[in-house]
């Protein structure tokens, strides 16, 4: 008999709290006004729903309260892109809106909060492809856990984390799910 | 959502709202960008099986599939075997045989769609079949409705004139109340179907005592093909007394909009001031359509095949 088998197991400590999730935030806009430089006007930030969308208005709202000028945020829907609908089916479509003022000739920075496969950055890039010709497309994203299956790299990484595969990368955040947190879930590490 | 849009029954409230809210998101998705054009149903096969004339909705399935890239085959009856002599079921086979993950059929005979969706293994969806249902009339008409007034719960809805013979009244009826709107039909007592007191609606004779309370008017079309018995004296007549003019849609409350499915018959059931004043929501109508069936292709096809 153990004694382990009687306890509950131990909760899971987050891979990043929510103090962590503002610091990445913050660190990311740092890094973003260092990046664009004297452009930050033509910068667009473009959120893939869901979670993505509250992350690029974050970090809008970081970028003006560190350099005073303010950034056009946007969202830009992938559902309608995916290569994946015939294997998980439809799904409910989410928000597309891009600043009046398009995103033809500009520096967007695509948001995300978990990099995994790439499929998704690559939807959301054949979807910009069809909204305007930007000057240079960039990503940002929260988490990068790895397995990449297409040849894709974020610009701007919050945390990098070793996952294996079954492993499941869960990111709330207040807008959505009430607070701010990313966990590590399941699998063997 | 089910594997076929047969009928306004096959959408419960959640369906339904689920099919208007995709088309809103749709027309977001689409609004002024140069390439209106969604990689969505790449691959897929539509067909458009029209045994029956139609302008305004083969045009508006082929534009909502070629606007997913799905590859779009268009039949009609003339110039087709069918003027040969081949059954409905015969046409249907052979275009399973091709290939077609998606028909989208419109039929004189009312159930119609029903006896194909039994012989197909792709989607069926109805597009008018006889006096029955016009499925994607009734959710484009929602959804103009939803855009213009902000809501359908509560919405009074007046549907005049040839409900007998009208799909478009049927169908409407259902989707409208599912989704929360109070329905009155006004027509001649000749121009209702049988077993009207079973639907959930109110019937009136009398256009005049309607509009006072109707948030929305939807004219329906004097079907001159189908009217091969006396269901009202004269066209005249029928005008006067069920007739949407300018002296009775001044007395429609302010934000009240008028409606029509087309093809309009000017001066009859409608009359032009009417047709072309800004309550005239006609030209939205046929827009949305556009939309709205991009939304049901994409619902219906978009996913795994069984």
């Amino acid at each position: 008999m153990t004694m382990s088998s009687e306890l509950p197991a131990p909760p899971v400590p987050p891979l990043l709290s929510a103090e962590d999730v503002a610091r990445v935030v913050d660190r990311v806009a740092h890094q973003l006004i260092e990046k664009a430089a004297s452009h930050l006007a033509d910068l667009v930030l473009v959120g893939i729903p869901t979670r993505g969308a509250p992350l690029a208005r974050r970090l809008a709202a970081r970028i003006e309260a560190f350099s005073g000028t303010p950034v056009d945020v946007g969202t830009v829907d992938i559902t309608l892109y995916r290569d994946d609908l015939r294997l998980r089916g439809v799904r409910a479509l989410e928000d597309t809106r891009l600043p009046d003022s398009g995103i033809d000739g500009r520096l967007v920075v695509l948001v995300d909060d978990v990099l995994f496969s790439g499929r998704s950055v690559r939807a959301a890039l054949d979807a910009l492809r069809d909204l305007g010709r930007p000057r240079a497309v960039q990503l940002a994203v929260l988490v990068d856990r790895g397995h990449r299956e297409l040849p894709i790299r974020a610009d701007y990484v919050g945390k990098n984390v070793p996952t294996s595969r079954t492993q499941k990368v869960e990111v709330h955040l207040a807008e959505i799910d009430g607070l701010d947190e990313v966990l590590l879930t399941g699998g063997e590490a | 959502m089910r594997k076929h849009l047969l009928e306004v029954a096959d959408l419960d409230r959640a369906d339904a709202t689920l099919v208007l809210d995709t088309t809103a998101q749709i027309e977001q998705a689409l609004a002024g960008r140069e390439v209106k054009k969604l990689p969505t149903l790449r691959g897929r096969t539509v067909v458009n099986l029209f045994f029956e004339d139609s302008t305004r909705t083969r045009i508006s399935f082929e534009l909502a599939a070629k606007r997913l890239s799905a590859d779009v085959i268009n039949f009609s009856a003339k110039g087709s075997s069918v003027s040969k002599g081949e059954s409905l079921k015969d046409t249907a086979l052979t275009l399973e045989a091709m290939g077609a993950d998606g028909i989208v059929v419109r039929h004189s005979a009312s159930g119609a769609p029903h006896r194909l969706a039994q012989w197909v293994q792709g989607s069926v969806v109805n597009a008018g079949d006889g006096t029955h249902e016009h499925p994607t009339q009734a959710l484009l008409d929602a959804y103009t409705i939803r855009q213009r007034l902000g809501r359908l719960d509560g919405v009074r809805v007046a549907v005049v004139g040839d409900v007998l013979h009208s799909r478009v009244a049927r169908s409407n009826v259902g989707l409208l109340t599912t989704l929360g709107a109070e329905v009155t039909l006004v027509a001649p007592p000749t121009l209702l179907p049988v077993g009207v007191e079973t639907w959930p609606v109110t019937v009136s004779y009398d256009l005049d005592a309607v509009l006072p309370k109707a948030d929305v008017v939807m004219m329906l079309r004097v079907q001159a093909e189908r009217m091969n018995a006396s269901f009202f004296p004269s066209a005249r007549e029928y005008s006067r007394r069920y007739g949407l003019d300018g002296r009775r849609m001044a007395v429609l409350p302010d934000d009240a909009i008028v409606m029509h499915p087309g093809p309009m018959n000017r001066g009859m059931e409608i009359a032009a001031e009417v047709a072309d004043s800004p309550r005239s929501t006609i030209v939205a109508q046929v827009g949305n359509g556009v939309s709205v069936r991009m939304a049901v292709l994409y619902l219906l096809l978009g996913g795994a095949p069984e």
